[in-house]
């Protein structure tokens, strides 16, 4: 399977099960487009039209170079993952990662919150000490052979709690030598409690941080707000300052939300950078689709062109010298995921699930105060085994919907909890979150076809093949 | 003439062998918690 597209400037074309990118010239893009379903002579005859200036000698040279090409794995590669995919019920998983909800409450009173203003439709709830430490024991003892073990704080709002985060790190940290582990924490948090202590204590231990803010303030105070209304910006963006500024090149986030009333969100990313933040991250509103706020069918040509006005415009902030991140366009094409991370997924319910309060286990936050979907607890750990099973399951090849998706082992298979809502099952599909993320991979995509190809971005480009530049070839447009 | 550019691209085949360890960051774990993709995360295992 290959998926071919243009956009600002190149002809791409994606290879599927190989996981090749190709950055091509308008006659192999036309030639490509033909390859599978039509033999050379058709193709040299469609290519004398689509083409007529260019010699039938040279359309057949490009057809011998993606015949080359087939042969050598790079293009209609098989999908040889299949069976593979399904071996995943009887692979043994291992715990390796929580998310701690040491606070079910908030300080903040946000309307899209899909935590029902972090109380997740229950009671208000802080995570005892003792409760957070045999959670932690509970990963160690279930973490097998997996050295590297994730720890987020996470909520309601975790700085409602933060005595509590800092004692569970203490305790990790205490800890994790002797068991032959390594604990990588992160905090997510609305901002409103950090302090000089939580910088200093974040700072030194926590692996990243998320700091949650929408952007522009008059969009981030339309959501974003305290019990009596008041908006939260003013308050959290210096203390986001003084803790990105102190944090000495560690990872963080800026984590905002976009709705409806923000469609023009990369205005909204653009400010976050103004404001000195360069590791940002925007994500879709995840809530009824009754809500005025909600995204909608009809928003989506305005949202694919905001993620192509963003890439573009990184592009253009890293020629001139002052690049920013954004967590979706971060795209390693050769240093990613094998192939079993690829297929595999979130690890939601599986490798991956969050804790409540009271010890209790969930596939992950999303599903936290749906009783069916409760795991088990930390003590008795998981007892709904079949729940595992259904999640260990869960992956690229077992939503039918995915079967013809180009974007499969970018995706791998996406959000069950998503997916969930929108359908019922997590073996279906949230189609709404499926095009924005297949234009996001485009454009991540086009990126590095940019790095690669645009002299001006000669510092991006992956020399290890001692290629730096331009090398001639037509495969730009200009 | 070099009609057809291909980036360097990690071998998605070869990783059937060499693969799986299992010690890359769980997708949630980062910035997104709504809709992560996998593409994003990098791998742990250097060899």
């Amino acid at each position: 399977m290959i998926h071919q597209y243009k956009m600002n400037g190149y002809n791409i074309v994606v290879d599927v099960y190989s996981g090749s990118v190709h950055a091509v010239d308008e006659l192999a893009y036309d030639i490509i487009a033909l390859f599978e379903n039509h033999s050379a002579d058709e193709i040299v005859a469609e290519m004398a039209k689509a083409h007529p200036e260019t010699p039938e000698s040279e359309v057949r040279e490009v057809i011998g170079a993606v015949q080359g090409l087939k042969d050598a794995g790079k293009l209609f590669a098989p999908d040889i993952y299949a069976d593979h995919a399904f071996d995943f019920k009887n692979r043994s998983t291992v715990v390796k990662a929580l998310c701690l909800h040491v606070a079910h409450t908030c300080n903040l009173n946000c309307e899209y919150c899909f935590a029902a203003q972090g109380k997740f439709h229950g009671q208000a709830a802080l995570m005892s000490f003792e409760t957070g430490k045999r959670a932690l024991d509970f990963l160690i003892e279930n973490s097998g052979t997996r050295r590297n073990l994730e720890v987020d704080f996470f909520g309601g709002e975790p700085l409602m709690n933060w005595d509590v985060c800092k004692r569970l790190i203490q305790y990790a940290r205490s800890i994790e030598k002797e068991k032959g582990k390594n604990f990588r924490f992160t905090l997510t948090t609305n901002g409103m409690n950090i302090d000089d202590d939580v910088i200093e204590f974040a700072n030194k231990e926590c692996h990243n941080v998320v700091l949650s803010l929408d952007g522009r303030k008059e969009i981030h105070d339309a959501k974003r707000v305290t019990a009596s209304g008041k908006g939260s910006y003013d308050t959290i963006v210096p203390k986001f300052q003084k803790l990105v500024q102190a944090r000495g090149g560690k990872g963080y986030y800026m984590r905002g939300t976009f709705t409806r009333e923000n469609l023009d969100f990369t205005n909204d990313i653009f400010h976050m950078a103004d404001l000195g933040f360069t590791e940002l991250s925007m994500e879709p509103v995840v809530c009824a689709e009754t809500e005025p706020y909600a995204l909608r069918k009809e928003d989506l040509p305005v949202l694919f062109d905001q993620y192509e006005l963003l890439a573009k415009d990184m592009l253009r902030r890293e020629k001139e010298g002052h690049p920013i991140t954004f967590y979706h366009y971060m795209l390693d094409l050769t240093g990613g995921p094998c192939v079993y991370k690829r297929i595999s997924g979130c690890g939601s319910g599986t490798e991956y699930m969050a804790v409540t309060p009271t010890g209790e286990l969930y596939p992950c936050h999303q599903f936290v105060g749906d009783p069916a979907y409760k795991m088990g607890d930390i003590w008795n750990g998981v007892t709904n085994t079949a729940l595992r099973d259904e999640f260990k399951l869960c992956n690229a090849y077992a939503r039918p919907d995915c079967k013809d998706c180009w974007a499969r082992l970018y995706c791998s298979g996406g959000c069950a909890a998503n997916a969930y809502h929108a359908t019922g099952s997590i073996k279906g599909i949230y189609e709404y979150g499926c095009e924005l993320f297949r234009k996001r991979m485009e454009c991540a995509i086009m990126m590095q076809v940019a790095h690669q190809c645009d002299p001006a971005l000669a510092a991006y480009a992956n020399h290890a093949k001692g290629a730096t530049g331009c090398d001639g070839c037509s495969a730009c447009a200009d | 003439m070099n009609h057809i550019q291909t980036l360097e691209t990690r071998d998605l085949a070869a990783s059937l062998n060499n693969g799986g360890c299992g010690e890359c960051q769980t997708s949630c774990q980062s910035a997104c918690k709504t809709s992560c993709g996998v593409a994003n995360q990098q791998c742990e295992n250097k060899n």
